[in-house]
């Protein structure tokens, strides 16, 4: 029996929409859904005598882009004509970079793991237009649609560090995260503004030789969920394919393969990938961009704290749990809120809760952020110092928290109306405490006798008493009431 | 390297170039192409080792235009000239290899 | 000898053919003073079609009903007293090779013969602005690829001068326009030559700006880093005005000078006035492979300079005789890629033999293309290609830097150069046609200019005993159009050339 052992390498490209106005060489508008070629101008048409204009912000998302990860920024970055035909490329070239992207050499931290983090390698991230989209009905012809040809693309090249399909899924979701909180991309893989293709193979060791299976370049992914299930069906895939014919890697024969996601595998679509001569050559029409240090300054200027960081922070700093930080951080405007509301005096931990469980719950609902349901993070501070001062009790605050949303009036004034305000006057408590004691003789001695049925009587009394304060008094002010009186 | 040039790299070049061409223009096309290839070596007889390639004549840079919405054609203008369409996208023969070109 | 009047004084003293014969700054002012109509100069033209167009065929398409409207408008303002532009009722011809939202642009190929532009380049735009009557889009050699228009996909247009003859390329249509007086001045453009050679072939001024100095918006690309838009004229003060029409930054073209490094001028200010102290730069071993009567007519034209006192200076280009051999690397494989849009899938040509979508590209492209762009095209594919790029792409644009680095290292001893536009005079139809190569070699003498940036003008200065017009080409550095415009107004001040008649108009 042959000793097989291996290990997964896997290194992801991908493309990401950048969120400008317009498109990265014309002013047609980036509009999903449009009708269809209605953001069509003669330069993203291709028409004969038309010119390209770099769009400036594009750039300068993508120098954001190359910044939070870690890339060296290129002072001097141009354009290149990357030359293929296809219905939707109405130009029949790219304009891309080749050998002078704008970032190279850089990295990101992923999650691995509860509380660590892992780096993995980014050769490359640079500019280029994206094509138009063919769409194949069910006639004799195809359809182009031209709408999404010239949208800013941003292309990412991770080395090939990833060694299991969690980790690739982990770096996508964290990819997506960076673009978002740098607000340069909506980052939505459903809607095509993130792609990501996973170029996989093995180093299978058989009998103590090292073999190295084909690497297959996976397309047609729409979600994490099939990114990840695609690496691992690979896995199994050249595992079985290398026991079974021993190929291994040559020159020339990565293939590329396409996500089924109904049957759930790869489906071989080129063989022996043509070595797709591309004839790249320097862009005659568009200019060089030299990057000063004025301008980069600038740029560098916009960067926040990146994901990440902030959720190791809050672990660090707030004392949250990974996973609690993790669900704060996902999304800046909620991170925001959240240290704003911190900043203003609420305690992190309780505050935490109280937007990850009612907070966002409520945002999903209304499919919007925490920071669009008209609470202002100082009124949710308030509520938490009103909860740590006893005035109203945990769960009442998160009632209050939904009614300040309806309402959109304050904390104060709801507690107010919801007759939430805790009682915590010992002494008024005291007396409804004695009156409670006097009509239960029967528990006061089940009590105070200390047996089984003691803590149960303990119970039973402090309801008593909840009862008759109808749920205001403070528990915990009762509870030391009781103990005092019965020991 | 002119040598080089036979009816297949011939039948190479015009299958990049996406032009289809009768046997006859394959003929005639490797022999002019030669002689210009030919006559084109005569750059090697300049040693250009420490010359920097000059792609662009003007030295400018950073030629940007501010990140503003401007009128598309619409869909009606930038169909007209194709050669066939629905009135909403462009057609052509089913695309049968389900994958960019790219 | 008084100057006869037309019976009907419909506020035009002028024959029609002394109408012709005026520059487009004469009749421009004409026009402007009320003393010429500009309707009465459209007619004038088209009446010249009428007789003429039919033997010369420049126009691939003329606009009679659209320029009738636009003359009509300019004389409309004028009436009511109001600001026209600086060239209002001049009218002018454009090669088919600029895009217009008026008729076709066909660049002379059946691949975009029915191609309707929803656009103006900007020269078009500013043309119109200037107030410019516009006559019709001019013949040239296919997607501008060859020197005598005899790669036209669509018609044949001869030279004026000798109808056996061509008219140069690939802005034949533009100059034998100019020529035959079927239009007061044209566009045309220039990436090897295109201007300045049918301009000395055809007896009129051609100029080619400084790579940038004029937007190539809306100019169908052909070697993009070499494409220049530029007049032609029959003289030089036209050739000034039409400069102030169409040079100037364009935002919407990257590679287009910007005001701050490159400010344009009023290239008619002092284009009268003689450059002092000129230093004129020859190239002898470089001239010297003209044909006898060429070399000898630029000899006796740069005596007349001498005669005004100017120094001649021998100047060394050892790179020039590389110029062809790096241009057709550029040109070709910029060129292979700025074609690969025409492929019948969004417009132009599409064949009705195709199967699938391959077939789209390889039929429609090989139906609508002619052979000389096949072959450039493939030219261009192979140097750019894998295994290639190196040798043949990289190289050329080496060897490019060396012919700039002449062109710098000449102007620091001279003011411009001087040598022919082209080794021969305009030759005989299909006589070039069968070996491409001898088509390429007959650029030697200006496609250096494109290959380095800087600006050309070609003027008329002489005959050869044919009767054949020979131009003297004159070049400067980078955005010295004024000055060149100067140089050779010195010499046309002194010489008659350019009132010579075709004798087919007269």
């Amino acid at each position: 029996m042959s000793e097989i052992e291996y290990k997964l390498i896997v290194g992801l490209e991908i493309h990401v929409h950048l969120a400008t106005k317009s498109k990265m060489f014309c002013g047609c508008a980036l509009e999903y859904g449009a009708r269809g070629n209605s953001r069509v101008c003669p330069v993203c048409l291709g028409l004969p005598g038309s010119l390209p204009v770099m769009n400036k912000q594009a750039l300068e998302y993508a120098v954001l882009a190359g910044l939070a990860l870690n890339c060296e920024i290129a002072g001097f970055t141009k354009w290149d004509r990357k030359n293929y035909y296809y219905p939707d490329l109405p130009k029949n070239y790219q304009i891309s970079q080749y050998d002078l992207p704008f970032s190279s050499h850089g990295f990101i931290e992923i999650p691995a793991g509860t509380g660590q983090t892992k780096k993995v390698g980014i050769i490359r991230a640079h500019l280029e237009e994206d094509a138009g989209k063919n769409l194949h009905g069910s006639g004799n012809y195809s359809q182009v649609d031209l709408n999404r040809a010239g949208t800013p693309l941003l292309e990412i090249v991770t080395e090939p560090e990833m060694s299991s399909a969690a980790e690739v899924r982990s770096l996508a979701v964290e990819l997506q995260r960076m673009v978002r909180y740098l607000g340069i991309s909506a980052g939505d893989m459903q809607k095509g503004h993130m792609r990501f293709e996973p170029n996989v193979n093995l180093i299978i060791t058989k009998d103590g030789v090292e073999y190295r299976t084909p690497i297959a370049e996976i397309k047609n992914l729409n979600s994490f969920r099939a990114l990840e299930r695609s690496v691992e069906y690979e896995q199994r895939r050249q595992l079985d394919e290398f026991l079974e014919s021993g190929v291994v890697m040559e020159m020339g024969n990565k293939s590329t393969r396409g996500w089924d996601d109904g049957r759930e595998i790869t489906v071989l679509q080129r063989e022996k990938e043509e070595a797709h001569d591309y004839r790249y050559f320097p862009e005659p029409d568009l200019v060089p961009v030299k990057l000063g240090e004025a301008w980069l300054s600038d740029i560098k200027s916009r960067l926040c704290e990146l994901p990440l960081k902030r959720q190791m922070r809050y672990i660090n700093e707030y004392g949250l749990s990974d996973y609690d930080a993790g669900v704060l951080t996902a999304e800046r405007s909620t991170a925001d809120f959240f240290e704003n509301a911190v900043k203003a005096g609420g305690q992190p931990k309780r505050l935490c809760n109280l937007l990850a469980q009612t907070g966002l719950k409520i945002a999903n609902e209304r499919q919007c952020g925490v920071a669009e349901l008209g609470v202002r993070p100082q009124g949710l501070a308030r509520l938490v110092k009103m909860v740590e001062s006893g005035e109203i009790s945990a769960s009442a605050s998160a009632t209050i928290f939904e009614q300040m949303v309806e309402t959109g009036k304050s904390g104060d004034v709801l507690a107010e109306e919801l007759n939430l305000i805790q009682k915590s006057d010992a002494g008024e408590l005291e007396s409804i405490v004695e009156q409670i004691l006097g009509d239960n003789p029967q528990a006061v001695e089940d009590v105070t006798s200390g047996g089984k049925k003691s803590k149960k009587a303990r119970g039973f009394l402090l309801g008593q008493v909840m009862q008759r304060t109808k749920g205001q008094a403070n528990p915990k002010v009762v509870s030391e009431i009781l103990n005092k009186k019965l020991g | 390297m002119s040598e080089k040039i036979d009816r297949d790299v011939v039948k190479k070049v015009a299958k990049l170039s996406r032009l289809e061409l009768s046997d006859a223009e394959v003929e005639e096309f490797t022999g002019q192409l030669r002689a210009i290839l030919e006559y084109v070596e005569k750059m090697n007889e300049l040693d250009t080792a420490d010359v920097e390639p000059l792609a662009h004549c003007l030295a400018i840079s950073n030629v940007l235009r501010a990140d503003e919405v401007t009128e598309s054609l619409g869909t009606d203008k930038t169909l007209s000239n194709a050669p066939d369409e629905d009135g909403e996208f462009f057609k052509v023969p089913k695309i049968l290899d389900g994958n960019s070109g790219a | 000898m008084g100057i006869p009047v037309r019976e009907d004084r419909e506020g035009c003293c002028f024959m029609p053919n002394e109408l012709l014969d005026m520059g487009c700054v004469e009749l421009r002012e004409q026009i402007a003073s009320g003393a010429v109509k500009s309707v009465k100069a459209a007619e004038a033209v088209f009446d010249s079609i009428a007789k003429i167009e039919p033997v010369v065929g420049a126009y691939i398409s003329t606009f009679e009903e659209q320029a009738m409207t636009q003359a009509k408008q300019i004389d409309a303002k004028l009436a009511a007293g109001e600001k026209v532009g600086m060239l209002a009722g001049v009218p002018i011809a454009i090669k088919d090779n600029m895009c217009t939202t008026f008729g076709a642009t066909t660049c002379a190929s059946k691949i975009l013969e029915s191609f309707h532009a929803p656009y103006n380049a900007t020269v078009v735009e500013r043309l119109l602005a200037a107030g410019a009557v516009i006559i019709g889009k001019t013949n040239m050699d296919e997607f501008a690829m060859g020197s005598s228009t005899e790669n036209s996909g669509l018609k044949k247009t001869v030279n004026p001068w000798d109808t056996e003859r061509v008219p140069g390329g690939s802005s034949g249509g533009s100059a034998a326009a100019v020529a035959a007086r079927l239009c007061f001045a044209a566009l045309g453009s220039d990436t090897g030559g295109s201007i300045r050679q049918p301009a000395g072939f055809c007896g009129v001024v051609g100029l080619k700006p400084t790579y940038g100095r004029v937007s190539r918006l809306g100019l169908v690309a052909y070697g993009s880093s070499l494409d220049q838009i530029g007049p032609l004229t029959r003289n030089v003060a036209d050739c000034a005005l039409m400069m102030n029409v169409i040079a100037g930054h364009d935002p919407a073209d990257s590679t287009s000078a910007d005001e701050a490094n490159a400010p344009v001028c009023d290239y008619l200010a002092k284009f009268d006035e003689p450059v002092e102290g000129l230093r004129i730069g020859v190239v002898p071993e470089f001239s010297a492979g003209a044909e006898q009567e060429v070399a000898n007519t630029i000899g006796e034209a740069i005596e007349v300079y001498k005669k005004l006192g100017v120094e001649i200076v021998d100047v060394n280009m050892p790179h020039l005789e590389y110029a062809i051999a790096a241009y057709y690397v550029i040109a070709t494989a910029e060129a292979s890629s700025n074609l690969a849009r025409y492929d019948g899938v969004h417009y132009g040509h599409r064949s009705d033999k195709a199967g699938d979508y391959i077939e789209v590209y390889t039929k429609s492209r090989a139906e609508g293309f002619g052979q000389e762009v096949k072959r450039r095209i493939m030219l261009g594919t192979y140097a750019l290609s894998s295994g290639y790029y190196d040798a043949y792409y990289l190289k050329a644009l080496k060897v490019r830097n060396l012919i700039r680095g002449d062109f710098t290292k000449a102007f620091e001893r001279c003011d411009c150069l001087m040598m022919p536009v082209s080794p021969t005079t305009a030759f005989k139809q299909g006589e070039k046609v069968a070996d491409p190569l001898q088509m390429y070699l007959a650029d030697v003498y200006t496609i250096g200019a494109n290959l380095a940036g800087v600006p050309g003008i070609s003027v008329p200065c002489g005959f050869d005993g044919d009767g054949l017009p020979i131009g003297l080409q004159i070049l400067g550095p980078v955005f010295a159009e004024d000055k060149l415009l100067r140089i050779a107004r010195m010499f046309e001040a002194q010489t008659d050339w350019h009132r010579r008649k075709p004798a087919l108009i007269e």
